[in-house]
């Protein structure tokens, strides 16, 4: 429905875009014992460990290439092949991820030829799961990357269910859910809890509540992830009842695991506002032939209560809104489900997707453009990264931080967004942002007839209240 | 791709300026010659330059990044990323650096480029279109551009198209050629610091000096000779350096520029008329101060602003360098009120802070500025890092510390956290990337290097300092989280209240 405006200035001003690699690095750490290497210089891996840190407030595990000059010119297949090895010697990790950059993809690199040489130089770590992806950051965004890479870790890691006799149903309460980046770990622990009411065990692929929540260990320091899906759970998931998938991101990835095991998959865009939180119900209470919990019948109606109280607050408000498809995609439909109207959509790049988001248009680019339309359509607040504060201060409106990265905040990243009640949460905090936001009163009008006081004709600032 | 057409009508020709035969990357001799710098002490060892980083096991950033940092804080001009999106999109606005005022380097900018840019070889007409846009939108003073590794590697001429770009809109456009492969995080420093000193030092001569009233400034005094000086390497973090430039200006020290904490372009162009120039706390753009001496004969001293003891050096040496008697008097005069002003305000705070153990792990000239400030407040410092540290680093810190000192290379956190232990330390003081390396392990700590929020430059920031100190120390919060959960906690407070236990302890 939506008519898609590319891109078409030279200079990417204030990005919303973060590269692939940082998609593809998310997806990883999702996996227990688990370490992605960048494949390309130093720096590649420096700015997103950066990225990472300041985003989960977490020691990250990730590691790098290094090539440098030589390499770079001559061929870094070595640097491939002693990098895995380096790291399986040192931390002997479950799985290490190659996650190619647009240095090594721009020079040749074949990162899954140097992870096959890998595995016939070194037999004695075959019980090393390594897995090559390409990733490079001239092409798509977080969104791709990290389904890029789910996609290759499926492949690579799921048996087919002939060979390893698996079938669905098998196990009476698995349910596996793939997982897509929107999901914080606040959000993947307030499903399992809604998964667990239905007396079923879900299985996240990846699971990064179990790894980036914040959760202090017995360990002091651990090279590699402490948590996340544990990779012996891979064989298990063609005996699942249902794949339950978050994301038309995850589509590709959920029909690889479809095709290998035979399990059903029910589709879900994502998990924001009451309709599309009614449709994981109604799925639930379909795979596990339970009944809906009281307890999920209660908090529904909590959520109906607060849209009737903030609907005064939300009801045609103008929102600007910039992320990657997946999630603007969720947010325009909570916000349209609220009667607020999304008048500037901007987003990193083209997928699919974006041609059924129900807005009339929507526009790759960056920050600047979310300021641009945004000030045309006299937009009244903006939902965006951290990136988009100074952006909101400049259009005079309030912001609500979404997506990544979010680092002048404590906590973001587990800010629990679906479910009936995280989707209350974000109500009430759409709502408090535009009350506390008082900057839109009629301005103060002084006559000059007036029999003011000099002392008032100074030209002090005005205050704003 | 739509703005391929738009481009069209233009009808530029950056190509057409690009001199035939000139190797559009760095070449290792470029590069060898910026990492031979013979004001660096790391030069007489073996370890000459900086050590090959090993793959599978190397932290730390690239030459872009080096040199993002270290020219970044110029605050007015408009810093250009050349490259696809996981340069700049995953470091841009990093905040830490502060501007008295003008705040482009705030709005983050980079080519973005794509696939087909990189394929269809339109990288270079894409950045020069850039310079364009962000001239127009923004007009600055001057344009950076940041070359990274996939640009470098399909061998855009950066060079000729800031040539040609400048020439064109008559705005100067600087080439930063610091693809990330090109080596460390320090060599991109030196780059930086290299491209100032060919492309930006000496193109404009320093405005003549106010007029200053003095009635205006009651603190400044009327009729002294007014000296010009620059810092290098004083990036303004968290705005401390506003700690520091009161005093100067009392002193009669006009700072030309400081390299580049809250810099303008104008003020880096007036850099050659220093009559000395100071190396703030780091080498990292001692080829700056190297080559000023070279070119200009400007004199120059390493010195830092943190602690009582250095700051008051750092003055002090202000004037010997400028061998003004007025000056040395009014500097002596300053020291001595500015010490017994903040030695009183500490007092409060040492009886908290006293023998306090801590481990000190930041790098180079932090090692020894650092210790001082810390011992200046009766903390004891039971080890610190000397992995970027030179000989003569080594030496101050034994000065400092005595001769058994424990100094610490290995800066793994494993290697951290068991010195935390063996030590008993309090407090880990490091850089912001080993906070969480603490904060899992549950020591206390404080970060000391660039992305931190708090200035702790010159007397005054040593309040901030102490501040900070006590409240990680002091926090209720490390009983909380080292103590067991209640339901484990009985056990354990069962035996420990054993009446007999009781008597032993006592």
């Amino acid at each position: 429905m939506a008519d898609i405006l590319k891109r078409n200035k030279a200079l990417s001003v204030n990005p919303l875009k973060a590269s692939q690699p940082i998609g593809g690095s998310l997806a990883t750490l999702g996996f227990n014992r688990s370490i992605p290497m960048l494949h390309g210089s130093q720096g590649c891996t420096a700015f997103a460990k950066v990225f990472f840190v300041r985003h989960f407030r977490e020691p990250i595990p990730l590691q790098s290439t290094a090539m440098d000059q030589g390499s770079s010119v001559m061929g870094a297949d070595e640097n491939v092949r002693e990098g895995i090895r380096t790291i399986a010697e040192k931390s002997r990790p479950a799985l290490i991820t190659i996650l190619t950059t647009g240095l090594a993809e721009t020079q040749g690199a074949d990162v899954h030829r140097n992870v096959r040489e890998f595995r016939e130089a070194h037999p004695e770590f075959a019980d090393i799961a390594v897995v090559g992806v390409n990733t490079p950051d001239f092409t798509g965004s977080v969104e791709t990357g990290y389904a890029a890479t789910l996609t290759e870790i499926i492949s690579a890691l799921v048996p087919n269910a002939k060979d390893a006799g698996t079938y669905p149903g098998k196990r009476k309460r698995q349910v596996n859910v793939l997982a897509n980046y929107t999901l914080t770990p606040g959000d993947i622990e307030a499903l399992r809890d809604i998964f667990e009411q239905f007396q079923l065990r879900p299985v996240f692929i990846p699971d990064i509540s179990d790894s980036l929540d914040g959760c202090l260990t017995d360990e002091d320091f651990s090279p590699v992830t402490i948590g996340g899906t544990p990779l012996s759970e891979m064989a298990t998931l063609g005996d699942a009842l249902a794949t339950v998938v978050i994301g038309p991101s995850l589509i590709k990835a959920a029909e690889v695991l479809e095709e290998r095991t035979g399990v059903p998959t029910y589709k879900l865009d994502h998990l924001y506002g009451l309709k599309a939180n009614d449709a994981l119900i109604s799925a639930l209470a379909k795979i596990s032939g339970h009944d809906v919990p009281e307890r999920i019948e209660r908090q529904r109606s909590q959520l109906q209560d607060a849209m009737l109280d903030t609907h005064f607050m939300l009801g045609q408000l103008r929102i600007a809104i910039a992320a990657d498809a997946d999630l603007l995609n969720a947010f325009v439909d909570l916000v349209q489900e609220m009667g607020a109207e999304v008048v500037a959509a901007v987003t990193s790049c083209n997928v699919p997707l974006l041609a059924r988001i129900p807005v009339a248009t929507i526009k790759i680019g960056d920050l600047e453009d979310m300021e641009l339309i945004g000030k045309a359509n006299k937009v009244q607040l903006v939902i965006g990264n951290s990136h988009a504060v100074d952006t909101a201060q400049r259009l005079g409106t309030p912001i609500l931080r979404a997506g990544f990265p979010l680092y002048d905040i404590i906590g973001g990243y587990q800010k629990t967004w679906i479910g009936y009640r995280g989707t209350r949460q974000t109500l009430f905090d759409l709502a408090n942002l535009v009350i506390n936001h008082s900057h839109e009163e009629i301005p103060v009008y002084r006559s000059v007839y007036a029999q003011k006081p000099a002392s008032e004709l100074t030209d002090y600032p005005l205050s704003c209240h | 791709m739509k703005y391929g057409t738009t481009l069209a009508m233009t009808k530029i020709k950056p190509r057409q300026t690009k001199q035939s035969g000139i190797s559009h990357m760095k070449s290792t001799k470029d590069i060898a010659e910026l990492l031979d710098e013979p004001a660096c002490e790391h030069n007489k060892k073996e370890k000459s330059g900086c050590a090959k980083p090993k793959p599978g096991a190397s932290a730390g950033g690239c030459a872009f990044d080096g040199a993002q940092i270290a020219l970044l804080p110029i605050a007015d001009v408009a810093h250009i990323v050349h490259g696809p999106i996981a340069c700049a999109g995953s470091s841009w606005d990093n905040r830490g650096t502060r501007s008295s005022g003008a705040d482009l380097y705030r709005i983050g900018m980079t080519t973005d480029l794509t696939e087909q840019d990189i394929i269809m070889g339109r990288a270079e007409k894409r950045l020069f279109h850039a310079i364009k846009q962000a001239i127009d939108t923004y007009s600055p003073p001057a344009v950076f551009i940041y070359n990274t590794c996939v640009p470098a590697l399909i061998g855009d001429d950066i060079n000729a198209i800031c040539k040609s770009a400048q020439e064109r809109w008559g705005v100067p456009v600087v080439p930063i050629d610091c693809a990330g492969f090109y080596g460390t995080k320090n060599l991109g420093n030196r780059i930086a610091g290299d491209a100032m000193v060919n492309h930006v030092i000496g193109t404009r001569d320093p405005d003549p000096l106010p007029l200053v009233e003095t009635q205006n400034f009651a603190s400044l005094p009327a009729n002294i000779k007014v000296h010009d000086v620059n810092l290098v390497g004083e990036y303004n973090i968290a705005g401390e350096f506003w700690h520091v430039l009161p005093l100067l200006d009392e002193l009669g020290l006009r700072v030309l520029c400081t390299l580049s904490g809250d810099a303008r372009f104008r003020e880096v162009q007036t850099m050659h008329k220093a009559e000395v120039n100071m190396m703030v706390c780091s080498k990292a753009m001692v080829n700056v101060a190297r080559k000023l001496q070279q070119k200009y004969g400007t004199p120059w001293f390493e010195g830092s602003f943190y602690g009582i003891t250095d700051t008051s050096q750092a003055l002090t040496d202000f004037a010997k360098a400028l061998n003004d008697d007025d000056l040395t008097e009014r500097t002596e005069a300053l020291i001595l009120r500015e010490e017994a002003r903040v030695r009183k305000e500490l007092e409060p705070w040492k009886v908290r802070l006293k023998g306090k153990r801590v481990l000190l792990f930041t790098g180079g000239v932090k090692s020894w500025s650092v210790i001082s400030a810390l011992q200046d407040l009766g903390m004891v410092v039971v080890a610190t890092g000397t992995k970027k540290s030179t000989e003569e680093d080594k030496a101050r810190i034994r000065e400092l510390m005595g001769e058994d000192t424990v100094m610490i290379d290995d800066g793994s956190p494993r290697a951290l956290l068991k010195i935390v232990h063996d030590y008993k330390a309090d407090i880990l003081i490091a850089g912001g990337r080993n906070m969480y390396t603490a904060l899992k392990a549950k020591v206390p700590f404080l970060d000391i290097n660039q992305e931190r929020e708090f200035g702790y430059e010159g007397y005054q920031g040593m309040l901030e300092l102490v501040r900070q100190l006590a409240l990680t120390i002091e926090s209720p919060v490390w009983e909380a989280v080292r103590a067991p959960a209640p339901w484990r906690f009985a056990e354990t407070q069962s035996m420990a209240s054993l009446p007999s236990s009781g008597v032993a302890n006592g």
